[in-house]
C-alpha cells in the first residue's frame, strides 16, 4: 500500500524540522569536535588517534561482550514471563508484569548502590554466605556486575515489546497449531514466537544498545575498561573539547544505528502481519497443577531478583545506620519527612516534564511508524534513522549541545531564556526517549494488516478517520507501551538532567535523587525520594495497563458499529 | 499639610522597600557541595540579608565548569563554590571569573605553606581541607585487619583486597593526595608507594564520593579521603573513624565569583558572608564538619576538632604548587594507565608477589625481586616526568589534532609497557622458589 499526499509530506516536514532542530543542530554542534584540527580545517587525525590505543580497541570489545550477554539474560527472564503471564490463565498478571516494569524506573547509579548493599562484597548475601559457609561470590565485580545489574536493569525493554506483540497476535493461528496436534515447547517455538519477533527484536535492540551506551552501571561498579565510560572519562576529566571522547560518541552512534538497521532488516525480511487481531480475547490457556507450580515458583524466584534493587532501596530509606550488617539495625521515618519537607515540587515537575515528553513521542512515533510504513513518501526512511540517532546519544553530548545550541533564545511573551526554562526538559527528554516510543509503534503498526485500512477505505472512510478509528485503536497497546517506557526512562534520566537544571525550584525527582545521595547524611532522604518515585510510577503504570484492559474491545465483532 | 491617607501609606511603603530594593537580588551558586552544606548556607543568609533569595544549583565541578561555560555573558551564575583548586584555574584561566577584593583581613594568607588565596584575586578559600584515612571499625575487626595510622602503614600485604581510592583524574582532592605523596617521599619512592597501596585496593572507585560510601556501608574496609568525608559519616553516626596521617597537605576549598552574572553585587555579598564570622561558624555543624579559614571560629568547635591553625595536624609537606601544576596532566594520565584502567592486572601482580613472599617466608630470591621492581616502578623517570617536551605535549590545545595523536602514542607506549611488566610480574613471582 503505497500512497502520498501533500499532507502526509507536510507532517513529514515539521517532524523532520524539530528533529533538525532539537537533535541534529545540538548534536553536530558538539561532535564537530571530532572533526576539528583546532585550526577550523577538518580532520581524521582524531579518528587514527583512536585506533592506536589498545585501551580503546579493548573496551569496545569489552562493550560488544557486555551487551550481548546481557541480551542473552534479559530474554531469559522476559521471554518467559511475557509468554507465561500474556498466554495463560494466571492470577495476577497485571501485577507481575507492573512489578516486571520497575527496574527501569530507577536511575541506573541509584539501582547499582543499592544491589551493593545486598549483593556487593560485604553485602546482605555475601554476609550471610560468609557466616554460613566461609565464601563470598564476586556477584558485583567487574563485567560480571556489570552483565548482572544491566540484565536486570534493562529486561524490561524485552517484557513491555513482546507483551505487546503477544497480546496482538491472532489466537487462531495458535488454535490452528494445536489442533494440528502441536503444544508446549513446539507450540511456543514454532508459532507463537516467531510471530512475536518484531516485538522482541525491538525490545532486545533496545536492550542492546542501551547497554552499549550505558553509563551509569559500569560507574558506580567502577569498570571503567568500556566504551561508554571511556567517553565520559574523556570528556569530563580531560575537558569538554577533548576530540578522542567524542570519536567515541560518534563510534557509538554509529555502531546503534548499524545495530538497528539490523534489527530492521532482520524483521523486514518477512511478513509478520496477520489480518484478524488477537488482542484481549485470546483464549488463555490453562496449566496443569505442576505446570503451575513451577511457573508460579520460577517467577516468584525472578520477581525477587528484580526486585532486589528496590528492597535495598526500601530499606535503606528507614535505616538510621547500616553498615556491615546484613539487615539495617535502627529503622527511622525521618527521611520521609524531609523529603516530604523540601522535596514535593521535584516529583510535580517529574510529572509535568515527563508526561508531556511522552506524549509528544508518542504522538510523533505514531506519525512516524505510519509515514514510514504506510506511505512512499520519498526519504520517509531518514525520519526512523535520524530518531535512531538519538537513541546512540550519551547525555552529557546532548546537553553540552542543548546549551550551545539554544543560548540566548528567548522565548516569546516574557517567559526569559529558553535554556533557563522548564521547556527545556520536556524538549531534551521528548528528543531522547523518542527512539522508545518509535520502536513500539512501529511494532505495533507492524502487526496491523494494511487490508484493514483498505476496507475501512473501501467503505468510504477518508485516511484521516481511517488512521483515527482503525489504525491507532488497533496500536493501542503498543502506543501506551511506548508512552509508559517513555515517560519512566525519561523520569530516570539524570547526565542531561543535571547538565541542563538552571535552578532547583525547575529540577526533577531524579535530580533530587542524585543531589541527596553525594552525601553520607543524605543516603536516607535519597533513597526516600526513590522509593516515592518507584511507587508513583509503578500505580501509573498498573493504572495504564487497567486502562487498555477496559478500552480493549473483548470481541472484534460484536464491537462498536 | 495634610497628605491625603493613600499618599502616606504610599511613601511609608516606599520608605521600607527602598533599603530592601537596593539588596534584592537572586544569587545562584553553583556548587558540588552536598545538600545538608548548601541548605544551611542558604536559610542563614536568606535570614541575614531578607531581600535576597538564594538559589543552589548542584553539579559536579566537570558539569558545573560545563554549563558556567555555555552560558551567555549576562545570565551567569553568580557564584563558583567547590573543592578542586584546578577548576578555578580553569575557570579564571577561561576569563569566566571576576576579581574580587582582598576579603576579610583576619582570614590568615597562607596555611602552611599554601597560599588561602589566589595570589592573582580571582577566587578566595573558604573551608580548609586536609586528606586523611577513613575505616569501617565492624570491617576490620570481622576481617582481623589492624587500623592504619600513615600512608606507608597501606602498602602492608595485611591490607591486601580492604582498601579504595577514588582515581586522581576524576577527584581533585584524590590528584592532591597523589601529588602530597609524591613530593613528600619523592617521585621514585612516592610511586612505589602509591602503586603498592593501589595493588592493595579493592576498588579505584569512579566518584570520590564513592569511597567514603563504600567505607560506610562496610564495602571495602579503609578508604583514602577528604577529612569531611570522613567526619561527617562518624558524626552522623557510622561506625568510622578518621586520621590525617603526618604526610598530609591541607588545602583551601574555594568560592569565586562568575564574570558576567545577573547580579555581581549579591554575589560578592553572598561570598563575603561565607567568609564573615556567622558564616565560617556554619561549617562546625555536625553533618558539615569541615574546617573554617578564619582561626577564631575553632575557639567555638567542640573538643576534638582537627584545627590547622593549632599545629595539630602537621602537614610536614611544604606543598609546591607550581611543580603540582606543572606535571598535572602527567600524573593524571599515568596514573590511569598504570592503576586505574589496568587495575585487574595490578591485583593479580601484587597478589602473586604476596603469594610467592609466603611461599618463601623471607627466603631472599631474584625473582621475586625483579617481579616487585616490575610492578611499583613507574613507566616515566623523574627525569623525564620534568622533560618540558613531554609536559608541553600533555598541555597542549585538546583540539589541536597533532598533538592529540603524538600524546596518544606516548600514552600507548606507557600503557603496553605497563601491562606487560604486570604479566611478566606475575609470571616471575609465580616461578619464584
Amino acid at each position: 500500500m503505497t500512497r502520498t499526499s501533500p499532507a502526509v509530506a507536510a507532517v513529514a516536514l515539521a517532524i523532520a524540522a524539530f528533529l533538525v532542530a532539537f537533535l541534529v543542530v545540538p548534536v553536530a554542534a558538539v561532535v564537530v569536535t571530532a572533526f576539528a584540527d583546532g585550526q577550523g580545517g577538518f580532520t581524521l587525525a582524531h579518528f587514527a588517534a583512536f585506533a592506536q590505543i589498545s585501551l580503546m580497541r579493548e573496551s569496545f570489545a569489552n562493550s560488544l561482550y557486555v551487551a550481548g550477554l546481557t541480551v542473552a539474560f534479559a530474554t531469559l527472564i522476559a521471554v518467559p514471563l511475557a509468554y507465561l503471564t500474556v498466554r495463560f490463565q494466571f492470577r495476577g498478571a497485571i501485577l507481575i508484569q507492573t512489578l516486571g516494569v520497575l527496574p527501569l524506573v530507577m536511575p541506573a547509579f541509584v539501582g547499582a548502590s543499592a544491589m551493593q548493599l545486598l549483593f556487593g562484597r560485604s553485602g546482605s548475601v555475601n554476609l550471610i554466605l560468609k557466616d554460613a559457609f566461609g565464601i563470598t561470590l564476586p556477584l558485583m565485580e567487574g563485567l560480571n556486575g556489570v552483565i548482572f545489574v544491566e540484565t536486570l536493569h534493562y529486561f524490561p525493554f524485552i517484557l513491555l515489546n513482546l507483551s505487546a506483540a503477544l497480546a496482538n497476535i491472532d489466537s487462531s493461528m495458535e488454535e490452528s497449531a494445536q489442533n494440528l496436534g502441536s503444544s508446549g515447547w513446539r507450540l511456543f517455538s514454532r508459532i507463537v514466537f516467531p510471530l512475536a519477533l518484531p516485538g522482541y527484536v525491538a525490545g532486545a535492540s533496545l536492550v542492546f544498545i542501551k547497554v552499549f551506551d550505558d553509563l551509569g552501571t559500569p560507574l558506580v561498579l567502577n569498570v571503567t575498561n568500556m566504551l561508554a565510560p571511556q567517553a565520559y572519562l574523556r570528556v569530563t576529566s580531560i575537558g569538554i573539547e577533548d576530540p578522542i571522547g567524542y570519536v567515541i560518541c560518534v563510534i557509538l552512534v554509529v555502531f546503534s544505528i548499524a545495530a538497528m538497521a539490523g534489527s530492521w532488516w532482520f524483521v523486514k525480511r518477512r511478513d509478520y502481519a496477520v489480518v484478524s487481531r488477537g488482542g484481549a480475547m485470546a483464549p488463555r490457556r490453562r496449566l496443569t497443577p505442576w505446570q503451575t507450580f513451577l511457573a508460579y515458583g520460577w517467577i516468584a524466584l525472578v520477581l525477587l531478583l528484580v526486585l532486589s534493587p528496590h528492597l535495598g532501596i526500601l530499606l535503606l530509606s528507614f535505616s538510621k545506620v547500616w553498615s556491615f550488617t546484613v539487615l539495617p539495625e535502627q529503622f527511622t521515618l525521618a527521611h520521609y519527612a524531609t523529603v516530604f519537607e523540601d522535596s514535593t515540587r521535584m516529583i510535580w515537575n517529574t510529572f509535568l516534564y515527563c508526561g508531556l515528553a511522552a506524549l509528544f513521542d508518542v504522538i510523533i512515533g505514531t506519525a512516524i511508524a505510519y509515514i514510514v510504513l504506510r506511505t512512499a513518501l520519498p526519504g520517509r526512511q531518514l525520519l526512523d534513522h535520524l530518531v535512531t540517532v538519538a537513541l546512540a546519544m550519551p547525555g552529557v553530548v546532548l546537553g553540552i549541545g542543548y546549551l550551545r545550541t539554544f543560548r540566548g533564545i528567548e522565548l516569546p511573551f516574557g517567559g526569559g531564556a529558553l535554556t533557563a526554562s522548564w521547556l527545556i526538559f520536556v524538549l531534551a527528554y521528548a528528543v531522547r526517549r523518542l527512539p522508545y516510543a518509535l520502536r513500539s509503534c512501529m511494532a505495533a503498526l507492524q502487526q496491523v494488516h494494511p487490508s484493514l485500512e483498505e476496507a475501512a477505505e473501501n467503505l468510504g472512510a477518508n485516511r484521516w478517520r481511517t488512521i483515527r478509528r482503525v489504525v491507532v485503536p488497533l496500536m493501542a497497546g503498543g502506543i501506551l507501551a511506548g508512552f509508559v517506557t517513555s515517560f519512566i526512562t525519561a523520569a530516570v534520566e539524570i547526565s542531561e538532567t543535571i547538565l541542563l537544571t538552571s535552578r532547583e525550584s525547575l529540577a526533577p525527582m531524579s535530580y533530587g535523587i542524585y543531589l541527596y545521595m553525594q552525601s553520607i547524611a543524605g543516603r536516607g532522604p535519597g533513597a526516600a525520594l526513590g522509593v516515592i518515585a518507584v511507587v508513583l510510577v509503578a500505580v501509573g503504570t498498573y493504572l495504564s495497563h487497567r486502562f487498555v484492559a477496559a478500552n480493549t474491545p473483548q470481541n472484534p465483532t460484536g464491537g462498536k458499529p | 499639610m495634610t497628605f491625603p491617607l493613600a499618599r502616606r501609606i504610599a511613601l511609608a511603603i516606599a520608605a521600607t522597600l527602598a533599603p530592601l530594593s537596593a539588596l534584592a537580588d537572586t544569587v545562584t551558586v553553583v556548587t558540588s557541595f552536598p545538600k545538608e552544606l548548601t541548605t544551611a548556607y542558604k536559610k542563614a543568609f536568606e535570614a541575614r540579608y531578607p531581600g535576597d533569595k538564594l538559589e543552589i544549583l548542584n553539579k559536579n565541578t566537570a558539569a558545573g565548569i560545563a554549563y558556567v561555560r555555555e552560558q551567555p555573558a549576562g545570565s551567569r551564575p553568580e557564584v563558583f563554590w567547590a573543592s578542586a583548586p584546578d577548576a578555578f584555574e580553569v575557570l579564571s584561566g577561561a576569563k569566566l571569573l571576576a576579581k574580587i577584593g582582598p576579603g576579610n583581613p583576619a582570614i590568615p594568607a597562607k596555611v602552611g605553606n599554601y597560599p588561602v588565596n589566589d595570589p592573582e584575586g580571582f577566587y578566595r578559600g573558604q573551608a580548609l581541607a586536609g586528606y586523611g584515612l577513613m575505616w569501617n571499625t565492624r570491617y576490620l575487626k570481622a576481617n582481623n585487619v589492624p587500623e592504619p595510622k600513615e600512608w606507608a602503614d597501606l602498602v602492608k600485604p595485611v591490607y591486601f583486597g580492604h582498601l579504595a581510592i577514588s582515581s586522581p583524574s576524576r577527584s581533585g582532592t584524590t590528584h592532591l593526595t597523589v601529588e602530597t605523596i609524591l613530593q613528600g617521599e619523592g617521585w621514585a619512592k612516592g610511586w612505589a608507594q602509591m602503586l603498592a597501596i593501589t595493588g592493595n585496593c579493592a576498588a579505584i572507585t569512579e566518584r570520590s564520593f564513592g569511597v567514603p560510601d563504600g567505607v560506610s556501608n562496610g564495602q571495602f574496609g579503609i578508604g583514602l579521603v577528604i577529612d569531611f568525608f570522613g567526619l561527617a559519616a562518624k558524626n552522623s553516626g557510622m561506625p568510622v573513624e578518621f586520621v590525617y596521617p603526618s604526610v598530609t597537605a591541607i588545602v583551601p576549598a574555594n568560592i569565586a565569583l562568575v564574570d558576567g552574572s545577573k547580579s555581581p553585587e549579591g554575589g560578592k555579598r553572598f561570598i563575603e558572608f561565607t567568609l564573615s564570622e556567622e558564616g565560617q561558624t556554619l561549617l562546625l555543624q555536625k553533618e558539615i564538619s569541615r574546617l573554617p579559614v578564619l582561626p577564631s571560629i575553632y575557639a567555638k568547635a567542640p573538643a576534638g576538632y582537627p584545627n590547622p591553625f593549632g599545629g595539630k595536624i602537621q602537614a610536614k609537606v611544604n606543598f609546591d604548587s607550581n611543580l603540582s601544576e606543572s606535571r598535572y596532566y602527567v600524573v593524571l594520565s599515568m596514573f590511569d594507565q598504570m592503576v586505574t584502567f589496568r587495575h585487574k592486572e595490578l591485583v593479580a601482580a601484587t597478589k602473586a608477589i604476596l603469594d610467592a613472599e609466603k611461599r618463601l617466608a623471607g627466603k631472599p630470591s631474584p625473582a621475586l625481586e625483579e617481579a616487585r621492581r616490575l610492578v611499583l616502578t613507574p613507566v616515566v623517570d623523574e627525569k623525564q616526568a620534568a622533560d618540558k617536551t613531554l609536559l608541553a605535549l600533555f598541555k597542549a590545545k585538546k583540539t589541536d589534532a597533532e598533538a592529540s595523536k603524538a600524546k596518544a602514542k606516548v600514552e600507548e607506549e606507557w600503557a603496553t609497557k605497563v601491562k606487560a611488566n604486570y604479566a611478566k610480574a606475575v609470571e616471575l613471582a609465580n616461578g619464584a622458589k
